[in-house]
């Protein structure tokens, strides 16, 4: 669907350069969800930004559905912009329309008749469920409403691909995971491809079966959600695994175990059962867990007692199917 | 206070509106397209060209910087190019514009600018033409703040116009000028101001009111 070939953006600041994006290289696939993961600064939003070339590539080719939008002309290139939906962490709605008119902005770029947008438009407001406030201005609306109307409005054209530059890092985590849900049935549903960029791992387990790890402009690892959860290859990824955010990384001098919580049954008494049948008595160092849709995710952090108990709980998370691995002391590292 | 001096002051009235609101209308038929060729041509306008923005700041600057009365001799013979005369309201309108285009143009240009950056990437997203980008987003989410600014240039126009009385224009300010100023009548002189006062006061309250309804970014659910 779209295909990076060695993408390298590179800004020039004052006599300075910077390089955003070197040489990065990613297929995403028709009807799939693809995260695009990496702390602030890392290159995400400037890569994305080449996919519909709102940034202009220093190097490499954007091929979407097989043409090269770089070679495209200027007609063209607003052509394909029609088939590729986008939104924003700003929500970036035109302030002085109501919700129905900003829906048909893009319809109006099409020339569609008024009676047949505002149709269309209503058809749009029911699927993201704000049916209601069709004549409302963005100022009375609430963020999560915001991103709605946003993301009704980049479906408009029946885009075959939504681009979404940290859609959800200005809400509420109860009001993210409606929106996220709704991105969901969009891809199920209209079976539109998606591309998610984020900070926060939590969106990336929610919603996508592959991501990209970004730092400092390169792609370090790439995988299913699954893979970089259990086993992050890269710096990067087991840092956003850790924490999900730069800030909290556990800064833990002592060895630890990992246990990784990928989606098994919450119901299931799993970390209780550990110490039941083990015996140890163990120091939790850290842990986020959430339960989405009667799964848990997750991990839990302890401490990794002594070999011996150590061989114990190894034990008992590979009978269970648990995931999990020892790391080494961090200052030691 | 007779008559024919009320008569006369209602006349003044009547010219002094259609001199300032004609005057305002081409100032802005000029002042629109100036601005917008100042924003799209800046650096993060969506057309940047350098050269063109500095050419067009410069001649702006240049007429902004020449005193009204001055540029309103200076121009004469343009003036009467233009109109076929020098005197009266009709005449007075050419410097007006001349005067006024400017001005309005960076007040276009400084309307836009408050237009938000990512607004505008997301209509470029969605595939929007630069006409496109113009008409339905920069003059449209622009219109609360270009029509503060009408009301600003309205009022300054009529400050201007009331200026060209001194030179043979018409209107409130000639009024002022030929009985307060050359017939000390002082009494005819104070009224014509306190009428000019009146209208400004007037326009300005009106106008931001206006403007305030108009502001859908302003919460009133
Ligand atoms: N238009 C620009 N001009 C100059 N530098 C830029 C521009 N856009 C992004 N950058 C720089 O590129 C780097 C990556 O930015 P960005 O792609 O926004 O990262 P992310 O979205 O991952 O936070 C940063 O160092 C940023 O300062
Ligand atoms: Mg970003």
């Amino acid at each position: 669907m779209i295909r990076l070939e060695n993408i390298t953006k590179t800004f020039k600041v004052k006599g300075n350069e910077i390089t955003a994006v070197k040489d990065v290289s990613l297929h995403i696939k028709k009807g799939e969800i693809f995260g695009i993961i990496g702390f602030s600064g890392a290159g995400k939003s400037t890569l994305v930004r080449c996919m519909n070339l709102l940034e202009l590539p220093t190097a490499g080719s954007v091929f979407f559905d097989g043409h090269d939008l770089v070679k495209a002309g200027s007609k063209e290139l607003r052509d394909y912009r029609k088939k590729i939906g986008m939104i924003f962490q700003q929500f970036n709605l035109l302030e002085q329309r109501t919700v129905i008119a900003n829906v048909c902005y893009p319809l109006e770029l099409i020339g569609l008749r008024k009676k047949e947008a505002v149709s269309r438009a209503r058809e749009l407001l029911r699927i993201v469920d704000l049916s209601d406030k069709e004549l409302s201005y963005p100022s009375q609306l609430s963020g999560g409403q915001k991103q709605r109307v946003a993301i009704a409005r980049a479906l408009a054209t029946n885009p075959e691909v939504l681009l979404c530059d940290e859609a959800t890092s200005a809400l509420d985590p109860l009001t993210t995971r409606g929106v996220l849900s709704l991105i969901e049935k969009i891809n199920k549903e209209l079976g539109v491809t998606i591309v998610v960029i984020t900070h926060e791992m939590k969106v990336v387990e929610q919603i996508c079966s592959r991501v990209a790890v970004m730092n400092k402009g390169v792609v370090e690892e790439t995988g299913t959600v699954k893979d970089i959860f259990l086993n992050p290859k890269s710096d990067t990824g087991r840092k956003l695994v850790l924490s999900g955010d730069d800030k909290s990384v556990p800064q833990s001098d002592k060895e630890t175990i990992r246990i990784v919580f990928d989606g098994i049954s919450s119901y299931e008494p799993v970390f209780a059962n550990l110490i039941l049948e083990t015996g140890v008595k163990l120091n939790i160092m850290g842990a986020n867990t959430e339960d989405i849709g009667g799964s848990a995710y997750g991990q839990i952090l302890i401490e990794r007692p002594d070999e011996a108990s150590t061989e114990l709980i190894r034990k008992y998370l590979n009978k269970a199917g648990v995931g999990f691995e020892e790391l080494p002391a961090l200052g030691k590292k | 206070m007779n008559e024919q001096i009320i008569g006369l002051i209602w006349q003044g009235i009547a010219e002094t509106f259609y001199m300032v609101t004609v005057s305002t209308v081409f100032a802005y038929l000029i002042g629109i397209p100036l601005g917008v060729i100042l924003n799209i041509t800046g650096t993060n306008g969506i057309r940047p060209a350098r050269a063109l923005n500095l050419a067009v700041g410069f001649i702006i600057n240049v007429i902004r910087s020449v005193p009204f009365l001055i540029l309103l001799v200076a121009i004469l013979p343009f003036t009467r190019l233009i109109a076929g005369t020098t005197i009266g309201s009709t005449a007075t309108i050419v410097p007006l514009v001349v005067a006024a285009a400017p001005f309005v143009a960076r007040m276009v240009e400084s309307s836009l600018k408050e237009v938000d950056a990512g607004v505008i990437e997301a209509a470029k997203a969605m595939g929007s033409s630069d006409w496109q980008i113009i008409w339905k987003v920069l003059l449209a989410e622009a219109r609360p703040s270009l029509a503060v600014g009408g009301v600003i240039a309205f009022t300054t126009i009529l400050g201007y116009s009331a200026m060209a009385g001194f030179v043979g224009g018409g209107g409130l300010g000639a009024i002022a000028v030929n009985y307060g100023y050359y017939r000390y009548k002082t009494d005819v002189m104070l009224i014509t101001v306190a009428v000019l006062v009146i209208i400004v006061q007037v326009f300005q309250e009106a106008g931001i009111y206006i403007v305030n309804r108009l502001d859908k970014r302003i919460n009133k659910s």
